[in-house]
């Protein structure tokens, strides 16, 4: 495990380090293949991408553009045919499989559009999940995924299973298990895309928090571009290229959107008064 | 991750499904207490044979009258004619390794006393006799030589016959009668209890042999000789040089079957020990089949987990678990399914020892040894039947178990 560690950070041997200046992720004409039999799938043909510490970039495009393989290259699940990845300054794109895991404990941290909570299992035990795989010992793993549980407004929930707990909650509690183990990037997979437009507003409401408040380096992936106008960077990815890179002009602010949207309560609180006026 | 958490996550993830984890250890459960009942009892069993072996003297040497060769037309035990008391004596004169013997004839005779009677065995023999079978009287007396010398009416009783006929009367000095003839109670023997074979040994009368030859039988030779040796080797060293001397005094030609036959009791010893390792040995492979389709069930199950939990593994997979990680954690479970199983089975396997014994008089010897095995081979069938499952668990690929539905 040492040895592994060892490994994974930047060291003077290492000549393909070209790491600049606040790039925590940099792609060098990625390609990615899939060969099934016969025919061969380019579902990355050539991607070249910086992304800043601290930046939040929205990844864009139609189903088969190759926006998932992007992101599960970036999240280390997959690796390139050909090119390069450095994350942290690292080549990660040949590493052993064991190496993988490891960065994807310590470095990134996944939130998907599914949830993927662990059923019958509280919120703080989802929450403690990475830590258990990073030889943190208990009482600082609990520690920490209160914590993180805190930073989502969820600190009263802990002991709540998933089922108990509404979509958007669930969502929180997904987002405080990517950052109980201090990644790096958040990678974050269609995260609304189970969620009411308010739930949604309120995720990204956490993400900005987090990017603004915190500097974490967020990527998104998702095909709501009102959602992707929440972020700094777009990208859009169209047959496996990345064919547009812009920064979002007029950024929208979820917390100053948050107010002028009505809550379900709100609307539940119009509806009622109706009866009992009527019957007076 | 360490393996107390592994074990304690195992414990959870079967705890979600109990009923399921329950069905999944039956088989277990039934397999190591099937297990243990069995050895418990063939173990039981063996120790209750050597008890008996024991209660008829350790150094005794049996030598019968009779061909005890399978082959041929035999003549029954008792109907050869050629056993005689001159070759006891010359047996305990020419082969020293024989300390005592004693005669042995028997015949089944009506006993009567007052208004009961009762059917049972009347063998005639010495005083010794007691002696060498370590027999002890438990009132009374043993009849003396005298009243072998002189064919005498004296009888010494088995617990049985003591109580159908006498119930809680005293009968020392008591007159039976005995097929014909009027017979004087002198002695009552301890109780001795069922026989290996499970005959009821008190069901007994003895007199004196010259009595039962002369007065009752009308014959001159002996069904049995009851002989004891100086020591146990020496019983079995005695076995070749009574066969010689017999054979020489019965004047059987080379190559002609014995009349008789020599038996020691280590002999008997070692053939119901043997027959009953036998038994526990089948009892126990049948019990070992059901502990290897208790592992198949736990594959099965952990198959089906595996399939269920695809996402579980797929969240685990991309938060950071390793391959080891996964395939440790469902090892971990399906051991935890088959040590629980066991334990179980060893509950299981000692209340069932129990009742058997309560409610069949049978005595069971639990072993230590067998439940050590048993859980070892639990543990065993836990870990090489959770394997493959465990394997395919680790092989998946984080990418489609995440969006597997």
């Amino acid at each position: 495990m040492d040895a592994t560690t060892a490994t994974m950070e930047p060291t003077s041997t290492m000549t393909e380090v070209t790491r600049r200046d606040g790039a925590v992720i940099h792609l060098e004409g990625v390609h990615k293949t899939y060969d099934l039999g016969e025919m061969k799938v380019h579902a990355l043909r050539g991607v070249s991408l910086d992304i800043e510490t601290g930046d939040f970039v929205a990844v864009m495009g139609a189903s088969g553009s190759g926006k998932s393989t992007l992101m599960n290259i970036l999240g280390c699940l997959d690796r390139p045919t050909k090119g390069h990845y450095f994350l942290d300054g690292i080549d990660v794109s040949q590493r052993s499989k064991v190496e993988l895991a490891r960065i994807r404990n310590r470095k990134l941290g996944f939130v998907f559009q599914q949830f993927n909570l662990l059923a019958r299992t509280s919120a703080l035990e989802n929450v403690e999940l990475p830590t258990v795989y990073a030889d943190i010992p208990p009482e600082e793993r609990t520690k920490r995924a209160k914590f993180s549980l805190e930073r989502v407004g969820l600190g009263d929930r802990a002991a709540h299973y998933p089922s108990q707990l509404s979509g958007g909650q669930q969502q929180r509690v997904a987002i405080a298990r990517a950052l109980v183990n201090r990644p790096s990037i958040l990678l974050a997979d269609e995260p609304t895309g189970n969620l009411d437009s308010r739930t949604s507003v309120e995720i990204m409401d956490i993400l900005q928090r987090l990017n603004d408040e915190e500097g974490l380096t967020v990527v998104l992936v998702t095909h709501e571009s009102d959602i992707a106008r929440y972020s700094k960077r777009a990208l859009e990815f169209r047959d496996g290229k990345l064919r547009r890179d812009e920064r979002i002009r007029e950024r929208l602010v979820a917390k100053e959107i948050l107010p002028t949207l009505p809550s379900l309560d709100d609307l539940d609180d119009e509806e009622q008064p109706a009866e009992p006026a009527s019957a007076d | 991750m360490d393996f107390w958490n592994t074990f304690r996550l195992a414990l959870r993830a079967l705890a979600r499904n109990k009923m399921r984890s329950a069905l999944t250890m039956l088989g277990i459960i039934i397999g190591v207490g099937a297990v243990i009942a069995v050895v418990s009892i063939g173990q039981g069993a063996t120790y209750m044979i050597q008890q008996g072996i024991q209660s008829m003297g350790t150094n005794a040497v049996f030598i019968a009258a009779g061909s005890a060769k399978p082959s041929g037309a035999r003549m029954g035990y008792g109907a050869v004619k050629t056993l005689t008391v001159d070759d006891m004596a010359a047996i305990l004169r020419e082969v020293p390794l024989i300390k005592q013997a004693a005669p042995s004839v028997g015949s089944r005779a009506q006993v009567v006393y007052g208004n009961q009677n009762w059917n049972t065995s009347v063998t005639g023999t010495t005083p010794n006799y007691l002696d060498i079978r370590s027999w002890p009287i438990q009132a009374g007396s043993m009849f003396g030589q005298e009243e072998v010398d002189s064919a005498s009416n004296v009888c010494v009783l088995g617990t049985t016959v003591q109580r159908i006929l006498f119930n809680d009367e005293n009968p020392i000095g008591k007159q039976v009668r005995i097929g014909q003839l009027p017979f004087r109670v002198v002695g009552i023997l301890e109780s001795k209890g069922q026989s290996v074979m499970g005959d009821d040994q008190d069901d007994k009368i003895f007199a004196p042999y010259t009595t039962v030859q002369r007065k009752m039988s009308g014959i001159t030779w002996l069904q049995s000789i009851n002989a004891s040796a100086v020591s146990q080797e020496a019983s079995l060293a005695a076995v070749s040089p009574i066969t010689a001397l017999l054979r020489e005094r019965h004047h059987i030609r080379q190559g002609e079957d014995d009349d008789f036959f020599v038996r020691t009791q280590s002999e008997v010893a070692d053939l119901f020990t043997s027959t009953s390792r036998l038994m526990t040995l089948l009892l126990g492979s049948v019990a070992v089949v059901s502990l290897l389709v208790g592992g198949i069930g736990i594959m099965n199950i952990m198959l089906v987990s595996v399939t269920e939990r695809t996402r579980e593994i797929g969240v685990r997979l991309a938060v950071g678990a390793t391959e080891q990680d996964v395939q440790q954690q469902f090892l971990v479970e399906a051991v935890t399914l088959s040590m629980m199983g066991g334990l179980f089975g060893i509950v299981l396997g000692l209340v069932g020892s129990a009742l058997i014994s309560y409610f069949l008089a049978w005595p069971t010897l639990v072993s230590v040894i067998a439940i050590f095995v048993a859980v070892i081979f639990s543990i065993f069938v836990g870990i090489s039947f959770g394997f493959y499952p465990a394997y395919k668990a680790s092989q998946l690929d984080p990418i489609e178990a995440l969006r597997y539905e």
